[in-house]
């Protein structure tokens, strides 16, 4: 909003003698604004993680009998197509940089698919389309701690993916029209990274560290 | 008193509207409706993006709950002195559900003193401290003409207010309003009737509407000064507003969380905070359990604890900025106390445990947040030395403001001493849960926080309307709350070292407590006396605003940003783009033509 306001400050000759300030105008303020909200959102998943872990390890039995374990294969494929996602956002990023609105669109096309794969991914996790999903298997919230850490860690981040997809779209919409600005394009990028690294945290700590 | 009348600037104050502040630079532009035509009312009163009206909405907001919260804390005196009596006169008007035969249930009771202190905390101090004055007075001294986020200003506002009713509305509910405290400790709260349920959902409202607030309050503070506003520029309140976003934004989300893993308790049967073989009035309760109450305290006091520091930072702004306005002399180790509080914002993230003592989480724990607990008041002592360096040698103007401000001083500081007892982890075994606790922050809250804000409201009142407060009636209010309160929370610290326990229904019912009864009748009378002390300035508040005298832009002779602004300002608060030329607190600068140096005036 007020990025070039702030700059056009700088440029002007001094009217009085104060000390030169660096930092003013060199970053847009909802740049700023979204760097603060992941930080804050950070520690809503430390929270999580953090619950997870005390609970985790105040209990003797993680795992009880009849309850599933994690499939680590197709969780890696899910990881493996978010991480590609964090790659096309990049690159649409990029492609705003040098000034091509068409190819911005298709990148953040690519990534508004991957993350929709994504989500698609985790629905077939829990409810099952060609297998019969986790809750049918007998991993059910509330039955044990297992399942409701799980289920709550992972979908408050299949929450945040889904709003990220529609912030994509929104985004998408005004690249289509070119009017998406670079930093536009850059916001966005920031925040769907910080999605991805939480689903590495997420994914070492509930997938890959598993009770035998 | 001097200061009414001025020989400075006009005596006719502009004229209230939208017109008034759109000369200057590109600045102005960054409210969204910024222009030149006359809104319609909703939207210049009601969806306001102007952070003026959004700091005027918060605060009287607050007020009114502040009012509440304290009418509901003034129903509890009466069961607390004169245990199982019919309340005269008043008792008629409530259901016989909650005082059957005007004598109080045992469950309104404790409805009363959960609801007393989340409204207190969640919907009156932080509203006003930081909602309000953060909202009114922070661009202001920044040079700024509104938020980075007028429209983010907006949502906050009205996230806040449905956060509120959910919160009222909660006492028509099925088995009334919350009643497990304003800490609502599971496994006790999960099982608790519906208004829990009622509860948490209006502090998820409420936990949102801070953190859009605080990403916009800092965003505004790193982007939007005006010219010259460096940061060893910046009054300090702006520090203490900056600060304390960063409390709330880092220390509310974890709460946030931990309020929907008890919502999915309560709603979807999940047992996060309930253990296994939980057994409630006989019978075991059917859930998995495998969790873990102190999981839920954990969490709770990691925000609870910053937030602490969030009711006091910016009270101590409020008082620095009086202070050094009213002793005509800078305000004493401005860098230290900036200093200070930041170190203080970044240990309030590790003590949280000391309200934890008690629950068996090991001595190891308990000896660390011990040690870090006797680190934090280092700074808070810095604070409370900085300001009685301020006073030393001062020209000292007792204004309505200044009394307020120089009385937080002592209670501030009996609140802070009287912690140190509760810090140590074998005193506290002692005093844990008594009304010494009660005594100890409600002296930092109440005399301490609510008397800094009081003086904020007569401080800034003529900035926002334009006219002065009654002074006399504001003495009045001053010295009649003044010897009311410390009647109130003084004798709880005797009541505590004898062993009464904070959350008795009726305090007779153990020998201990019988011996300091007639200490509970004195508390309530002078409880009652306080809530009386409130009406000179409920008059005041409402009479200034068309009787109040007239005042210029700068009637206190003070130097910061927001007294160059018309009272009150315009949108887009100034007639020209203002330019900083000093540091915040010049006042009595040798060789100067007048006893104050403003940032904003060149030459001076």
């Amino acid at each position: 909003m007020s990025t070039a306001t702030s700059t056009a400050v700088l440029d002007q000759p001094p009217a009085a003698a104060w000390p030169p300030d660096r930092q003013l105008g060199t970053a847009s303020p909802a740049k700023i604004a979204m760097w603060i909200f992941l930080v804050s959102d950070g520690f809503s998943f430390f929270a999580l993680l953090l619950g997870y872990g005390i609970l985790r390890s105040g209990s003797s039995t993680w795992r009880h009998p009849g309850e599933p374990s994690l499939s680590i294969p197709f969780t890696a494929l899910l990881t493996f197509i978010l991480i590609s996602s964090s790659l096309t956002v990049v690159l649409a990023y990029d492609a705003s940089l040098r000034g091509r609105q068409r190819q911005t669109s298709a990148w953040l096309a690519a990534t508004a698919l991957l993350g929709s794969l994504f989500l698609l991914g985790q629905y077939a996790e829990y409810f099952g389309i060609l297998h019969p999903g986790l809750i049918k298997e007998g991993l059910v919230l509330g039955k044990s701690s297992y399942a409701s850490t799980f289920y709550v860690i992972t979908g408050f981040h299949g929450a945040h993916v889904l709003a990220g997809v529609i912030y994509i779209l929104f985004v998408l919409v005004y690249s289509l029209r070119g009017k998406a600005s670079t930093g536009l394009v850059e916001v966005l990028g920031l925040f769907w990274h910080f999605i991805d690294l939480v689903w590495l945290l997420v994914f070492t700590l509930v997938y890959l560290l598993q009770a035998t | 008193m001097s200061v009414e009348q001025q020989p400075h600037g006009t005596p006719n104050a502009p004229a209230i509207g939208p017109e008034t502040g759109h000369a200057h630079g590109e600045l102005a532009h960054a409210g969204p409706d910024h222009g030149h035509h006359e809104l319609p009312f909703w939207k210049k009163y009601i969806f306001s993006v102007d952070h003026k009206v959004i700091g005027i909405q918060y605060a009287v907001t607050a007020l009114l709950f502040l009012f509440f919260g304290f009418t509901l804390m003034m129903m509890m005196r009466w069961q607390l002195a004169y245990p199982g009596r019919p309340m005269p006169f008043f008792g008629r008007f409530f259901s016989d559900n909650v005082m059957p035969g005007g004598v109080m249930a045992p469950e309104f009771y404790n409805q009363l003193g959960a609801m007393h202190g989340t409204i207190m905390v969640f919907l009156g101090v932080v509203p006003l401290a930081v909602g309000g004055f953060g909202n009114f007075v922070m661009p202001l001294q920044i040079g700024a003409p509104d938020m980075a986020f007028p429209r983010l200003n907006l949502l906050s506002y009205w996230v806040f207010v449905p956060g509120g009713i959910i919160m009222l509305a909660s006492f028509a509910m099925p088995g009334g309003a919350a009643q497990s405290g304003w800490t609502s400790y599971p496994p006790l709260s999960v099982i608790a009737s519906s208004g829990q349920t009622a509860w948490l959902f209006g502090m998820i409202f409420l936990i949102t509407s801070s953190l859009l607030g605080s990403i916009n309050f800092i965003v505004t503070i790193v982007q939007m000064r005006a010219k010259g506003m460096t940061f060893f520029r910046l009054p300090f309140f702006v520090h203490a507003q900056l600060v304390t976003s960063f409390l709330l934004l880092l220390a509310f989300p974890p709460l946030e969380a931990a309020g929907i893993l008890q919502l999915m308790d309560r709603l979807a049967g999940t047992s996060f905070f309930l253990p296994t073989g939980l057994v409630v009035s006989g019978e075991a309760l059917k859930v998995a359990g495998g969790g873990s109450p102190l999981l839920w305290q954990h969490l709770f006091w990691f925000l609870a604890h910053p937030e602490v520091y969030v009711l006091i930072l910016p009270a101590i702004g409020i008082v620095a900025e009086v202070i050094a306005n009213n002793t005509r002399k800078p305000l004493w180790g401005y860098r230290l106390l900036v200093y200070s509080i930041i170190f203080l914002g970044f240990m309030s993230f590790v003590v949280w445990a000391h309200h934890m003592f008690m629950t068996g989480m090991g001595t190891t724990m308990s000896t660390f947040f011990q040690t870090t607990t006797m680190i934090i008041s280092v700074p808070s002592v810095i604070v409370v030395t900085c300001f009685l360096m301020s006073l030393y040698g001062g020209n000292i103007r007792f204004t309505v403001p200044m009394l307020f401000a120089t009385a937080f001083l002592p209670m501030f500081a009996i609140g802070g001493l009287t912690g140190l007892p509760l810090g140590l982890t074998a005193s506290d075994i002692y005093l844990h849960d008594t009304f010494y606790v009660i005594g100890h922050f409600h002296y930092v809250v109440a005399p301490g926080t609510l008397f800094a804000l009081f003086a904020g409201i007569y401080y800034w009142y003529p900035k926002a309307t334009g006219r002065m407060m009654n002074s006399t009636l504001g003495k009045i209010h001053f010295w009649w709350s003044f010897v009311s309160i410390n009647f109130v929370f003084m004798p709880m610290f005797f009541q505590g070292m004898a062993g009464l326990s904070r959350r008795l229904y009726d305090p007779t019912v153990y020998a201990h407590g019988r011996g300091v009864q007639p200490l509970n009748v004195v508390i309530s009378w002078a409880a009652w006396s306080l809530g009386l002390a409130q009406i000179p300035f409920i008059i005041n508040f409402f009479m200034s605003l068309k009787n109040g005298a007239r005042i210029a832009e700068n009637p206190w002779n003070a130097t910061t940003l927001e007294w160059m602004a018309p009272s009150p300002p315009g949108h887009g608060n100034f007639l020209t783009e203002p330019i900083v030329y000093r540091e915040p607190y010049e006042y009595s600068v040798p060789g100067a033509k007048q006893d104050f140096s403003p940032q904003f005036v060149a030459e001076a």
